[in-house]
């Protein structure tokens, strides 16, 4: 620091300032930010006095320690955000500064390469959900089921959505918050009282559903179309790898998260939700599309398509004005699902629902629990315990074990847990040991 | 020369009107619409027995640039919609003011007819 250079990062000197200031035809700083009520200016700050960056990354690093770290810890922890292998591959391909630094461009036809990576990641998200067409991807999966369902209401000019309550209570939330203030009504039904009427703009089902289980998507379909209704999905891509495409049971739109491909979890975000429907609806389909196409010397090119329905051209009567793609993390979820291709998907799936089986039998043998899902699951299941779940996951963690998820609202003491392919025996049968234990007072 | 039919009726919304002897009406958009918008790529219109308003929207007609709300020029019943034209919306380009016909209109109050514009009044509107 010196008088040239009075700040480390601020480049302008006071000479430059008094220049500026010059020529806008201000006297001083605080005659530019005038505007502004003092007391907002320079607000006082109750903090300790600044760390040098050495200092910084040590306290920094203390913090983190405190953190349970899913590799450190066994995590048996799912409910909508999974722990899964993701291929090396992955993070150098998204690391690359064409696609790093990248944003959706407004030009969009001169990123050749950032075109055909989304179309890539809407081709494999249309093969993986049996689905005709597909968005270049979403903000998440909570919002693209809610958009799934303002997308319905369009379509059938009908005000009224159904919602199985066996969907995520966290996306049931975001569509309270998408749906109700544009005056839609939501019924949150069990499935035995699943009931639809000529109002019914669409079922909205979870595939498989929060608690693990899998619905009969054939019926839902059927239910649904008698009444000119459609049937929304919001389907988990790894248990595609091995349970029947939702389109194929007659789907009308279909999305999801696609975090547990490719996408670490990362406290919860950044993730990208995926979107696909029939060819019928696509022009009521919110975001972007990417297209394939030839130019006048038939080379192959890609472009964005149907862009007149986006907020750019149509503005307030756009599909959607909410709407946001991830297009890095898409990326990142192309690769990885190219990387491990339709042998590797059922595999990572396959295994995921083979050591969940596992688990919920060891669990089920120990005295004091017992697990609640019957009928065929994939990978997570819920456990009614002896004691609270709030002290089990207190008492598990003690172990260097992350327990499952409490659902005691819904089920009395029960915890959601989830198995992945990263789970090893050992850490399974640990885990029945602790719970026994645990029972048992210690 | 006006590419106006002098036997069509007109509003400042771009739609014509041709009045039948059976109290019925056939509703498209003009020769100038087609042609402001562009290449047209797809037709929302309304259903088939449908009672539409004066004023309302109707439906929508999209180009290979945007998309345009349609108005209703005059009341009644929808009585037919031009299904050749939604599978081929180039029609509207072709003929806007025959074979690229949208709907008929049973006409509900036929004093209505009375507010739409001559070709002469349209042209001046879009000369201006």
């Amino acid at each position: 620091m010196n008088d040239a250079f009075p700040h480390s990062y601020f480049p302008h000197t006071e000479t430059q300032r008094a220049e500026m200031l010059a020529v806008v035809g201000v006297g001083s700083v605080d005659e530019l930010f005038a505007d502004i009520p003092e007391r907002f200016r320079n607000p006082h700050f109750n903090l300790p006095p600044a760390l040098t960056e050495l200092e910084l990354g040590n306290e920094l690093g203390a913090l983190a320690k405190k953190n349970a770290v899913p590799g450190e810890y066994a995590s048996f922890l799912g409910a909508g955000v999974y722990r899964h292998f993701i291929p090396s591959v992955v993070s150098a391909m998204i690391s690359r500064g064409e696609f790093l630094t990248s944003y959706t461009p407004y030009q969009p036809e001169v990123s050749q390469g950032t075109l055909q990576a989304t179309y890539e990641f809407q081709s494999l998200i249309c093969e993986l959900t049996g689905m005709e067409a597909a968005n270049a991807g979403m903000y998440d999966g909570a919002s693209a089921m809610a958009e799934a369902g303002l997308m319905a209401c369009r379509i059938t000019d009908r005000d009224s959505v159904v919602v199985l309550d066996t969907v995520n209570p966290r996306y049931r939330a975001v569509m309270d918050t998408y749906l109700l203030p544009q005056g839609i009504t939501i019924n949150t039904v069990a499935l035995g009282d699943l009931a639809v009427n000529e109002e019914t703009a669409c079922i909205l089902a979870q595939y498989p559903n929060f608690y693990g289980g899998i619905e009969s998507l054939g019926d839902l379909a059927d239910t649904a179309h008698q009444v000119g209704a459609l049937l929304s999905v919001s389907a988990n891509p790894v248990a595609l790898g091995m349970f029947k495409a939702p389109g194929d049971f007659g789907a009308d739109i279909v999305s999801g998260e696609t975090q547990p491909v490719g996408v670490s979890m990362s406290f919860g975000g950044p993730f990208v939700g995926y979107f696909t429907c029939k060819d019928e609806y696509i022009r009521q389909m919110p975001g972007r599309i990417v297209g394939r196409t030839v130019d006048h010397e038939d080379r192959i090119g890609y472009v964005l398509t149907l862009q007149t329905r986006e907020q750019h051209i149509r503005r307030e009567r756009a599909t959607s004005n909410i709407c946001t793609s991830e297009a890095l993390i898409a990326t990142g979820t192309a690769v990885c699902l190219a990387a491990l291709g339709p042998g590797g998907l059922r595999q990572m799936a396959n295994l995921s629902y083979q050591k969940a089986h596992y688990a919920a039998g060891v669990i089920g043998e120990v005295t004091g629990y017992e697990v609640v899902n019957g009928g065929t699951w994939f990978h997570e299941f819920v456990v009614k315990c002896p004691q609270s779940p709030k002290e089990t996951t207190k008492k598990l963690l003690e172990r260097n074990i992350i327990g499952g998820l409490d659902v005691s609202d819904s089920v009395p003491n029960g915890m959601l847990f989830c198995a992945t392919e990263m789970n090893t025996k050992a850490e399974i049968d640990a885990l029945a040991d602790a719970l026994g234990q645990i029972a048992k007072g210690s | 020369m006006s590419e106006h039919p002098s036997d069509l009726r007109y509003t400042k919304e771009h739609e014509w009107v041709r009045v039948g002897d059976d109290g019925t009406a056939t509703v498209g958009i003009t020769f100038f619409a087609q042609d402001q918008l562009g290449d047209v790529v797809y037709l929302v219109l309304p259903k088939v027995g449908s009672t539409i308003e004066r004023d309302s929207k109707m439906g929508e007609v999209e180009s290979v640039k945007s998309i345009s709300d349609l108005f209703v020029p005059v009341s009644g019943e929808v009585l037919e919609i031009n299904k050749d034209a939604i599978d081929h919306p180039e029609r509207i380009n072709e003929a806007p003011h025959d074979a690229g016909w949208l709907i008929k209109v049973k006409l509900s109050d036929e004093t209505e007819l009375e507010k739409l514009l001559s070709s002469d009044e349209y042209d001046q509107i879009i000369a201006s």
